[in-house]
C-alpha cells in the first residue's frame, strides 16, 4: 500500500523551517491560527489562478510569500529589512570557505 | 460546522494522478556539491528568505530558535498517522470509547494527548454500510495534524482540493476505491477551526483482535477517506 510506505514529512529543510516558524509564532501569540489560514487560503487561491499548484514546493512558496506579507502587516519584519538580511545571508554563504560554519555578520550562525 | 455535501452516483473515470504532486515538484535550485567548491553551498532563495525572517524575529525576541527546532522534531519524529490509527482501532474495539469519540472527539483525543495545537476542534465521522466519508480543505490544507501528522502533497494540491467536492467518486476511483452505487459519499470541508477524522469501517475477519493488531490495518488514507482500512490478509 502506497500510503504506508515511508515518505519524508517535509521535502526540503526550508519547508520544515517555514512551517515551524509559523506554528511557533501562532503558539507564542503573535496571531490566531484562523487569521493565518484565511490569508494563506487567499494566497493559494490567487496563485492557483495563475497556474495549478501541485501541493509540493509551490505550496510552501505561497506559504512563505503569505507569511512575509503577514509579518510586514503586523509590523514585525519590513520587506526591505527582510531583503537586506537575506542578502547578508547570501553573502555569508558565498564568502565562507566550503566546510566552515556559515556565520552572519553580527555572529548569528546558519 | 464545515460544509457537508451529500453526493449521489458518480463515474469512475480516472484523472487525479497521485504521482503528479511529486513529479511536478521543481528541482531545488541547489548546488549538488563538488569537491572543489570554493564556498559553502548556497541554499535556495526561499531558504534564505526564511532564514532572514527567523534572524529578524529572533533578534527581536519574538522567536526562540530552540522552540522552532522542537516543533520540527515533533512533526518529523513524534506525530504521524499512527496516532490516528490508535484512536480508530480503539473505537473499533471499545463501543463506549466509540460513543464518546463520536459525541466529542476533541475531548477524547485531547485526553490521549493528541490535542490541536492551533486550538481547533476535532470531529469524528464514521463510515457505515450506507455512507462513506472523505475529507478535504478547499480553503488551504487544514488537517488534523496531531492525529495524522503533516498532510501529503496530494492533499494540498489544487487538483484534490478542487475535485474532492466536485467529483468525489472519480477521486476515490483514482485512489483505487470503488464504492457501491447506493452508498452515499459525504465530503467534509475542513476549516481552521474544525478538522475531521474519518473512522473507516472495521474490516471483516478481525473479530477478537486487540487494539494493537487492529491499528496496523488503519492507513493514513483510510482516515482521510481516500482509502479503506486494510483487510486482514493485506496487513
Amino acid at each position: 500500500m502506497t500510503d504506508n510506505a515511508p515518505e519524508p514529512v517535509f521535502e526540503a529543510p526550508w519547508h520544515a523551517q517555514v512551517f515551524a516558524l509559523t506554528v511557533h509564532l501562532n503558539e507564542s501569540g503573535l496571531f490566531a491560527w484562523p487569521d493565518w489560514a484565511e490569508r494563506f487560503g487567499a494566497g493559494l487561491k490567487a496563485r492557483g489562478l495563475e497556474r495549478e499548484l501541485d501541493g509540493g514546493e509551490d505550496y510552501f512558496l505561497v506559504w512563505l510569500e503569505v507569511l512575509e506579507s503577514f509579518l510586514a502587516e503586523l509590523g514585525q519584519a519590513a520587506p526591505d529589512e527582510v531583503e537586506r538580511v537575506r542578502a547578508d545571508w547570501e553573502a555569508a554563504y558565498l564568502t565562507t570557505p566550503h566546510g566552515e560554519p556559515v556565520v552572519l555578520k553580527g555572529g548569528v550562525r546558519a | 460546522m464545515g460544509a457537508r455535501q451529500d453526493l449521489g452516483a458518480g463515474g469512475t473515470q480516472p484523472g487525479l494522478d497521485r504521482s503528479d504532486s511529486r513529479a511536478h515538484c521543481p528541482a531545488m535550485p541547489h548546488d549538488t556539491g563538488h569537491d572543489d567548491h570554493p564556498h559553502a553551498l548556497l541554499p535556495p532563495d526561499p531558504a534564505l528568505r526564511v532564514k532572514a525572517l527567523e534572524t529578524i524575529l529572533t533578534a527581536k525576541g519574538v522567536v526562540d530558535p530552540a522552540a522552532m527546532d522542537a516543533i520540527i522534531d515533533t512533526y518529523e519524529t513524534k506525530i504521524g498517522p499512527r496516532n490516528g490509527a490508535a484512536v480508530v482501532a480503539r473505537a473499533w474495539a471499545d463501543d463506549g470509547f466509540r460513543a464518546r469519540l463520536m459525541q466529542d472527539a476533541t475531548a477524547v483525543v485531547s485526553e490521549l494527548g493528541f490535542f490541536g495545537r492551533q486550538g481547533e476542534h476535532v470531529v469524528a465521522v464514521e463510515n457505515t454500510a450506507d455512507t462513506h466519508n472523505m475529507v478535504v480543505c478547499t480553503l488551504c490544507s487544514c488537517y488534523p495534524w496531531p492525529l495524522l501528522g503533516i498532510p501529503p502533497a496530494w492533499y494540498k494540491s489544487d487538483a484534490y482540493r478542487a475535485r474532492a467536492v466536485r467529483e468525489p467518486r472519480k477521486v476515490l476511483a483514482d485512489f483505487g476505491v470503488t464504492l457501491p452505487g447506493d452508498k452515499a459519499v459525504r465530503v467534509w470541508d475542513s476549516t481552521a477551526e474544525i478538522r475531521y477524522l474519518v473512522i473507516p469501517e472495521r474490516p471483516l475477519g478481525t473479530e477478537g483482535w486487540d487494539v494493537d493488531r487492529l491499528s496496523a490495518l488503519v492507513t493514513r488514507d483510510s482516515m482521510i477517506g481516500t482509502g479503506l482500512a486494510l483487510s486482514p490478509d493485506a496487513a
